[in-house]
């Protein structure tokens, strides 16, 4: 017995330090990168009262960047929406060749630098690229315009989707598919009162988070935007050329408001992960 | 017939599920297809709702061609093993599902769910979701669900098998009061012979994948077609060269022209009935006897007796007009066992 005395004892000495310690660590490292710099930028945009950050957010600039940023987000979602219940499906109920491919390729905007994105979409749809020249002619322009931006945005925050509702199509099993069919559904009648239910809490956290990234997008969409002010500038984009002109009441104010819509569908994602977490 | 299957074939991957399967569901019966897991059994079940395809072969259903016909289309209803029951539901709705995708009128549906859930006892449980009944609940629950579409055949794959003890011998006679009231042609699916005689009219026996035998249970488990079926269907040991079921060995302490000789080995007492090991010159056999024969004999270890064959019959069967009237009777195996006689 003496020798697990010991051992308890040794574990009692060294558990104070080891347990402070590693608070002190884990909460400092918090603080020096992310409350600090985040409470800053709040500091310096509510320095002088709400009122010059609602003049700041109403300019005419302003108001279309937040525009801007709206659309090409809430496209960018629907696309992803879409695709992403689509590619899930298909990953987890079909066998097919370059299934193992798909699942590969659907998580490389993860592993890519938005940047390399946003210059790879010029080289393919620019006037330059070998489709981007046959859409010019055809009276469509992509690079350098809105649709460009969500094809940037899109294929940024594409995993979401698919990585928030596969593992729950999976769980799920095909049975309750089967049974449906058997039970005269057709196919789309099974989706949508089935298989879409079962679903729905993992499909809207995988659709806040693709908005949460879509909305704070900016490398892949600083390379297909063109920065025209007033018309291609989201608020990552307005918030860069602000600070570029020594505006930053501007820049600070426009943070503020995406740092606010960040944290809220933070809030909402975790709320709606853990229901379909109880569900599941 | 109701259900005509001719030269189905299924391969997974290398492995032959279904191999030249041809077989005839009559209208109206309960018919039990009986196997050990890997047999095939589940797959031809499978292969009939159309949740899988066959690799060659055709299915008929009710005189009509279903082979390429997607399993929206068989007019089945298939209950599954786990249930699958739409957890998202009430079991009102799960009920109501099929008559829901079928555009059937409210009133029309709500007559039809009700009188559903009266016949599987649900009726005090309609606002509940699966998550919050039993599993006996659950297994009614999908019955019903299935008949709510009054199907032309109700396929059930291993329906009690994931129910206690208990739950399992109550559905199993319930659902053959069922099939007496409906009368709609049912296939089940099942490992254990003793459900698979007790509930259907008659049996298919599948192995590896093919089929062994066909007959009414009284008929499979009698007249085995070989020494496979008769072992799976129930109890067997030696009796010289043949291959018998216990129950059938008499024992005698004197001898007689067609008695072996053999040692008592160990004598278990299982309430109504007793296990003799006997050793008859050096292998291992046993036999089963009533109680009243229990009595009559001196049962002790060491003990010299004379087995013989009851039945008096070889291996392979003779007609069946030569079956003892004794074996005529209600076909549980707990009836079966306790037949042995002694002289």
């Amino acid at each position: 017995m003496a020798d697990s005395d010991g051992v308890v004892a040794v574990r009692g000495n060294r558990r104070p330090v080891a347990r402070y310690g590693l608070r002190v660590v884990a909460l400092g490292y918090l603080l020096v990168l992310l409350a600090a710099p985040v409470a800053m930028v709040f500091y310096r945009a509510f320095q002088h009262g709400v009122g010059p950050i609602w003049s700041a957010l109403t300019t005419s600039e302003a108001r279309s960047a937040i525009e801007v940023t709206l659309i090409v987000a809430v496209a960018a979602v629907v696309l992803n929406t879409v695709f992403g219940v689509g590619a899930a499906l298909l990953l987890v109920r079909r066998r097919f060749p370059g299934r193992h491919l798909l699942d590969v390729l659907v998580d490389i905007p993860q592993a890519v630098s938005p940047i390399v994105v946003g210059l790879a979409l010029i080289l393919v749809y620019g006037k330059f690229g070998f489709f981007g020249s046959w859409l010019e002619r055809n009276g469509l322009k992509l690079i350098f315009s809105l649709p460009g931006m969500v094809l940037a945005t899109a294929f940024v925050s594409l995993p979401l989707v698919v990585r928030s509702v596969a593992p729950v199509l999976a769980e799920l099993g095909d049975e309750q598919e089967q049974a449906a069919r058997t039970l005269g559904a057709s196919s789309w009648q099974t989706f949508r009162r089935i298989t879409l239910p079962s679903i729905r809490d993992a499909l809207a956290y995988g659709v806040v988070l693709s908005l949460a990234r879509s909305l704070g997008e900016y490398g892949a969409v600083t390379v297909v935007s063109g920065h025209v002010v007033g018309k291609t500038l989201t608020l990552t984009l307005f918030i860069d050329e602000r600070l570029q002109n020594f505006d930053q009441p501007a820049a600070y104010s426009a943070a503020v408001l995406l740092a606010i819509i960040a944290m809220g569908s933070l809030l909402i994602s975790r709320r709606l992960r853990s229901r379909s977490r109880s569900a599941a | 017939m109701s259900i005509a299957v001719r030269n189905v074939t299924k391969t997974f991957a290398q492995f032959k599920a279904l191999d030249d399967v041809s077989v005839d569901i009559p209208t109206g019966s309960l018919t039990a297809l009986l196997g050990p897991s890997g047999s095939g059994k589940s797959t031809l079940l499978r292969v009939i709702a159309g949740l899988d395809t066959a690799d060659s072969g055709t299915v008929q259903i009710e005189d009509r061609d279903a082979t390429n016909l997607p399993p929206q289309r068989r007019e089945v209803g298939f209950v599954f093993q786990h249930y699958a029951p739409f957890k998202h539901m009430t079991v009102y709705d799960n009920v109501a599902f099929g008559l829901r995708v079928r555009k059937a009128g409210k009133a029309e549906t709500k007559a039809k769910v009700d009188q559903l859930l009266e016949l599987v006892h649900l009726e005090k449980f309609q606002t509940r979701y699966p998550a919050q009944l039993s599993g006996g609940q659950r297994q009614r629950m999908a019955l019903a669900r299935a008949l709510a579409v009054e199907p032309r055949v109700l396929l059930l794959d291993e329906p009690f098998g994931a129910l206690d003890a208990q739950v399992r011998k109550e559905l199993r006679a319930w659902l053959r009061r069922l099939h007496d009231e409906m009368h709609v042609t049912t296939v089940i699916v099942t490992h254990d012979q003793e459900e698979a005689m007790e509930v259907a009219d008659e049996i298919v026996v599948l192995q590896d994948g093919r089929v062994q035998q066909v007959g009414h249970p009284h008929e499979v488990y009698e007249h085995p077609a070989n020494d496979w079926v008769m072992g799976f269907l129930g109890p067997v040991t030696h009796f010289g060269d043949l291959l018998v079921r216990p129950h059938d060995l008499d024992l005698a302490h004197e001898p007689s022209d067609d008695a072996m000789p053999a040692t008592i080995v160990r004598v278990t007492r299982l309430g109504f009935q007793t296990r003799v090991d006997l050793d008859a010159d050096g292998e291992p056999i046993y036999a089963q006897l009533a109680r009243e024969a229990t009595d009559r004999l001196t049962l002790d270890p060491g003990t010299q007796v004379h087995v013989r064959h009851a039945r008096g019959e070889a291996l392979p069967p003779s007609a069946p007009d030569s079956v003892p009237a004794a074996v005529e009777e209600p076909l549980a195996a707990e009836a079966q066992s306790g037949r042995a006689q002694v002289r």
